[in-house]
């Protein structure tokens, strides 16, 4: 099977999220990952789900958990963080803070490199991140959702921020 | 009301909560009741109420307070929907109501003296709501509801004070802050 064409689950995400000591998850839906993580994250015995109105809400509730010794993470749209650049840039930026996001990629039509994608909003995510200095990995198929765990780890170990970009609709 | 005669009431009533408090209400809460368990690194405006959030879920056995400002509510109203679904018992929301974005120079807010904040708190879903003019009332009540479970969301309408702390930017959003923040918490 080529790249191009290996699953991504959402069951590798959630299971990372667990492996990562991940114990509160905050949300806005995302149609990308909305059934392959957040319909079963709503059920699952081991993450708790927060659902919020905005994402720059799970900005500052992410910063309030971590500060009362929860680890935390966010999933979202990219459209969500687009619209959270502010919270971003002081929260998660210039107050290091481990704030982790998973952000899926809304109509990915290039889950390979989202650079190459014909949709303005997916194309600029990568040039944006980068150009705030901010860590972040792609989430493409299963191999790189094995590598989400430690991402987080280190996250948390060197209390710097993470986005993960979600660049293909995960089965559930 | 004046806010540092309501704020000096606070703190005599919270010698050593956990008080998450945001610009204007910051610097004033700050300068009555200088504490290390002032969290005050709220980054971005509005989000006081959503850091206040997650300290409440991530701690349920302390009482978590919050001074948010009418400005800064009103660029996060969603978070009172948020925090009423979420419904922690240990979360008291104070809204200085002053009708303007004080700490932006002082503009009005959108719909100065129309908006009913405790409306629509009560309406998104809080436990109690409560809204205050008059200081005797306010002092009255106010052990009371630091007391209750919540979410519990008391406006004050408030007047200039007798005093005008200046705004330290560098001191809310300084790493000093944080990590006496987390230091205090750590060893209370």
């Amino acid at each position: 099977m080529s790249q191009a064409h290996s699953p991504l689950s959402g069951a590798a995400i959630l299971g990372a999220l667990k492996a990562a000591g991940i114990e509160y998850v905050v949300s806005v839906p995302d149609l990308t990952t909305s059934e392959g993580v957040l319909r079963p994250l709503a059920t699952d015995p081991q993450l708790k789900l927060l659902r919020v109105c905005r994402e720059e809400e799970a900005i500052g509730i992410c910063a309030g958990l971590l500060a009362g010794g929860k680890r935390a993470a966010i999933l979202i749209q990219y459209t969500g963080f687009l619209a959270s650049m502010n919270a971003i840039r002081a929260i998660a930026m210039e107050y290091r803070q481990p704030i982790c996001m998973l952000v899926g990629l809304l109509f990915a039509d290039a889950p390979e490199d989202p650079r190459q994608s014909a949709n303005y909003g997916v194309n600029r995510m990568i040039p944006l991140i980068e150009a705030m200095g901010m860590p972040y990995r792609l989430a493409r198929n299963d191999e790189d959702a094995a590598g989400i765990a430690p991402a987080i780890t280190r996250a948390f170990d060197l209390s710097e921020p993470l986005t993960v970009l979600i660049t293909r609709y995960p089965s559930a | 009301m004046k806010r540092d005669a309501c704020f000096q009431l606070l703190a005599s009533l919270l010698p050593d909560d956990i008080v998450v408090s945001t610009y204007s209400s910051a610097f004033e809460w700050l300068a009555i009741r200088p504490h290390p368990l002032n969290y005050v690194a709220v980054g971005a405006m509005g989000l006081a109420s959503s850091h206040a959030l997650g300290l409440a879920l991530a701690m349920p056995q302390r009482r978590i307070v919050v001074l948010d400002g009418d400005g800064s509510l009103l660029m996060n109203l969603g978070a009172l929907v948020t925090i009423a679904a979420a419904a922690p018992k240990n979360l008291i929301h104070f809204v200085s109501r002053n009708g303007s974005y004080e700490a932006n120079g002082g503009h009005p807010i959108p719909a100065q003296g129309v908006l009913d904040f405790a409306g629509i708190a009560r309406n998104a879903g809080y436990r109690r709501t409560e809204s205050f003019s008059e200081f005797s009332t306010f002092a009255a009540k106010v052990p009371t509801l630091l007391s209750a479970p919540g979410p519990t969301f008391v406006e004050l309408y408030l007047e200039p004070g007798d005093t005008t702390p200046a705004p330290d930017y560098e001191h809310i959003h300084g790493v000093r802050a944080r990590r006496e923040f987390s230091k205090a918490l750590a060893s209370s």
